[in-house]
């Protein structure tokens, strides 16, 4: 069995964030595994602005930030390994398999930074018949950046978060009309001006308040029909967002999960509860920016080398206890992040006990939005996140 | 999954040979029609296996509940008890020779009110009637020993430890690999329009143009088996397809069960069931809804909302589980209730209709069944030498053996962990995948929870490279 100081699985922005920053502070060895054949995860096919601001200091594209996170973790003598699959982890013994067959790695710590994706079709229980043309955004940017293909003439986007402003953007460049984004929400959830860079300059309309429910098209997509009957002809449904993390390996690992968010429960730097695990970036809070999970794959470092050097792991990792519409909440390396079930105003409360820790301004909450609460707080206390005062 | 190497080169969809007419042509490449072929060509006999679509095993048979029944819950004296007891034994012995994954978890049959505990002993002395001597009713408090996970409100069972598990896909596409490797022509593509009964043979013809000649028909056609029959000039039965909607539930919910829990049956369905899949998926259904259009394999809201609240009370944790995959298959059910089979000499035809959704377990026994009929219609044939007959063997799908990735390769879809290099056999096999579809049923690549997130378009190049064909082919941009 080889040994590495730490093994990082996953190399996406969390996990080259760590690593690279891991090797700059001195640690021996660290080996990241990556299943795919390319190392820089999701930014690596999405071919638009919108990368690297707060950790580059530059705006970029997803392959430029992904081919930048890539060369700074090779110049730091990060070792990354692309094609090989992590299978388990116990007792610091990483098991993973590639090209060359099974192999066993003794690892001083252990960091998952396994991502997230979109849930399908399927996992949101759309009706209606399985033919071809059924997306998910992670889906279509890789036919149309990683392989150039055309995906169709006329798209509904099912969603209307930041993501869902990228798929229209995608594929506008790919040659697709998008006939219309859906959303059962009463808005889009996106930032104004994202929405008039790609939705709004193109004149998709934005059907708000129903959902796809159902498919229609035995080979290939011919419409889908809303929840108010309304059917919309296409060959192209696109659903995108509404992230779920890919914890398997995670959850194979006995790590506990957080309800709803489905994430594993960690401190703001990743730390689990099982010592000497680590669970950072998008799989911890599905989903962040990029530059955020790179950031937060920095600052698991410096815990990450205080667990190689002493050992030390606190008593307790607890999850954030969320009351509605708050749906969950997660500690990041800049406080707490946390999602909304709908549009809500109103403040909301950070306690301990009796104690409040934090209490926010009213205001008007936006769901499938990431949610930062600025404040430094300690996982291994009972945290309850509430909403105060709350209107509408 | 690999054939083995004694596969004759062949191209699906050629022209056959025109010269002599076909001792035996099998229509229909579902399970049964497969499994029909298959044994044909353990005889001195030329056939040929006519396939509508592009693919064997891509209608009813890829959409089933996936066991391997014992045959224990069906109509005592029926036909179809008689087949499903026998073929049960036989795919039992057959699957692990051909790389069929198959697990003996056994059922256990539940019970959620007293009237259906009622019912209980009866279906025992049923199960006895019907050959099937392990049945034993044990009461609720066993059936949760059994099974912890199940919900409140059981109120008996019956376990039935002889129930597999089995790998619907594999199946059809193993007997039409072996029936091939063995000399039968697989025709795709070949949708029956016309059929001409000359004195001694009939001429099929396709949607296409293309036609083939024949001593023999062997009507396996399932869904359409009524139209066929027709055509060929008899009556006596019409399919009207029972759409059964399934829900799969992500891996991560494997361990939440050990073996299949069956609802008390009715006379219409063997009702919903959950159940251990051999891919480590935990499934739930099938509906049953008579309807009338052949086609209509869609889900509907009212299906999935059904099952989710039936699967609710069987296993309540199941709802907590992602779903990886809502589908619907159509079972060829007619007006009565049990198969329709049938020889007509002087037509020289040989039918086997209304076979529902038994037909995956029965389908090795209604081969023997066609073979007798084929001599009642006036077919004899002469078993080949046993070492002119070649075996195959695919490369198991199931979890319960290690899988290809575990040995080493570049590992392409990864829920599933299928590697390039299963891709690359699925492709070029004698009955090669042609579509997604098909690739997914030979090698589970895209049935994963990502639903083709991570790997959709990597599968398609892969598809792509190895095929010549385009990447957009693959996609199904047209």
């Amino acid at each position: 069995m080889s040994a590495a100081d730490v093994v990082v699985v996953g190399a996406g922005p969390a996990g080259l964030g760590a690593a690279t920053e891991l090797r700059r502070r001195g640690v021996g060895r660290v080996v990241v595994y990556e299943r795919e054949l390319q190392p820089g995860g999701v930014p690596r096919h999405t071919a638009h602005l919108g990368y690297g601001a707060r950790d580059l200091h530059r705006i970029t594209t997803g392959p430029r930030y992904a081919a930048a996170m890539v060369r700074q973790a090779e110049r730091a003598g990060v070792e990354i390994e692309v094609g090989r699959t992590v299978r388990s982890f116990a007792d610091g013994t990483v098991a993973t398999t590639g090209a060359d067959g099974p192999a066993t790695v003794h690892a001083g710590a252990v960091l998952l930074a396994t991502g997230v994706r979109e849930r399908p079709r399927a996992a949101r229980l759309v009706p209606g018949d399985r033919p071809a043309g059924v997306l998910t955004t992670g889906a279509l940017q890789q036919f149309t950046t990683l392989h150039h293909q055309r995906v169709g003439t006329r798209a509904v986007v099912v969603g209307a978060e930041h993501v869902s402003f990228s798929a229209v953007l995608t594929l506008a460049h790919a040659g697709c009309q998008v006939a219309a984004m859906v959303t059962p929400l009463p808005r889009h959830q996106s930032y104004a001006p994202l929405r008039l860079a790609t939705a709004g300059r193109r004149r998709v309309p934005l059907l708000t308040g129903v959902d796809v429910v159902e498919v229609v098209g035995r080979t290939r997509v011919e419409a889908v029909v809303l929840t108010d009957g309304t059917r919309i002809a296409c060959d192209t449904v696109v659903f995108t967002g509404d992230w779920v993390p890919d914890h398997e390996l995670a959850r194979a690992g006995g790590l506990p999960m957080l309800p709803h968010a489905k994430s594993p429960v960690a401190d703001a730097t990743g730390r689990t509860e099982q010592p000497g695990v680590f669970a950072i970036g998008n799989l911890v809070h599905p989903a962040e920016t990029a530059d955020l999970c790179a950031l937060g794959g920095r600052a698991a470092a410096l815990s990450v080398m205080d667990w190689l050097a002493l050992h030390d792991w606190p008593t307790a990792v607890r999850p954030i206890e969320v009351r509605p519409p708050i749906l969950w909440a997660a500690h990041t390396a800049r406080g707490i992040t946390l999602r909304v079930a709908e549009f809500v105003e109103g403040r909301i409360e950070c306690r301990v006990g009796d104690e409040v820790l934090h209490r926010t301004k009213h205001r008007l909450w936006t769901p499938n939005r990431a949610i930062h609460l600025p404040l430094a707080a300690n996982a291994s206390t009972r945290i309850l996140l509430s909403p105060v005062e709350r209107l509408q | 999954m690999a054939a083995s190497d004694a596969v004759p080169s062949h191209s699906p969809g050629d022209n056959p040979p025109t010269a002599e007419p076909f001792d035996v042509v099998v229509v229909g490449g579902g399970v049964v029609g497969c499994a029909v072929a298959r044994l044909l060509s353990h005889h001195q006999l030329s056939v040929a296996l006519v396939e509508a679509r592009d693919d064997v095993g891509a209608g009813t048979s890829k959409a089933n509940t996936a066991i391997l029944h014992t045959g224990f819950d069906a109509v005592p004296g029926s036909v179809e008890a008689r087949l499903v007891a026998r073929g049960y034994q036989l795919l039992r012995a057959y699957a692990p020779t051909a790389g069929i994954s198959v697990e003996e978890t056994g059922a256990v049959l539940v019970a959620w009110d007293d009237e259906q505990a009622a019912t209980l002993p009866k279906l025992a002395v049923k199960a006895e009637a019907n050959g099937y001597a392990h049945a034993e009713v044990i009461d609720a408090a066993a059936v949760h020993a059994l099974e912890p996970h199940l919900g409140d409100g059981i109120t008996g069972g019956m376990i039935v430890p002889g129930e597999h598990l089995i790998d619907p896909w594999s199946t059809p596409i193993a007997f039409a690999t072996e029936a091939v490797a063995n000399g039968c022509h697989l025709l795709t593509g070949f949708q029956v329009v016309g059929a001409t009964a000359g004195a001694e043979t009939t001429t099929l013809t396709a949607a296409d143009g293309r036609s083939v000649c024949t001593h023999h028909v062997v009507n396996a056609a399932g869904l359409h088996g009524d139209t066929l029959h027709r055509l060929l000039g008899f009556d006596g039965f019409t399919v009207r397809p029972r759409r059964g909607e399934l829900i799969v539930f992500d891996k991560l919910a494997r361990p939440l069960l050990g073996r299949t829990i069956l609802p008390v049956p009715t006379s219409h369905t063997k009702g919903v069931l959950v159940a251990p899949t051999v891919f480590g998926n935990i499934m739930l259904g099938p509906t049953a809804d008579d309807i009338d259009d052949k086609g209509a394999t869609g889900s509907t809201r009212i299906g999935v909302d059904g099952l989710l609240q039936k699967g609710r009370r069987i296993l309540p944790a199941l709802l907590h589980e992602e779903v990886t995959a809502v589908y619907a298959g159509l079972r060829a059910a007619t007006e009565h209730s049990d198969y329709q089979l049938s020889a007509q000499r002087e037509a020289r035809y040989v039918c086997l209709g209304g076979i529902r959704s038994t037909g995956l377990t029965a389908a090795m026994a209604l081969a023997e069944e066609a073979l007798a009929l084929l001599a009642e219609a006036g077919c004899t044939a002469m078993p080949k030498a046993a070492d002119e007959v070649h075996g195959i063997r695919m490369t198991p799908l199931g979890e319960g053996r290690e899988r290809p990735y575990q040995r080493g390769g570049t590992v392409v879809c990864h829920c599933e962990r299928v590697t390039a290099q299963e891709l690359e056999i699925a492709l070029t096999s004698s009955v090669p995948a042609t579509d997604l579809d098909g690739l997914r049923r030979r090698t589970r690549a895209l049935a994963g929870r990502c639903q083709g997130f991570y790997c959709s378009a990597e599968v398609c190049a892969h598809a792509a490279a190895v095929t010549g064909r385009p990447m957009s082919d693959w996609m199904g941009v047209q």
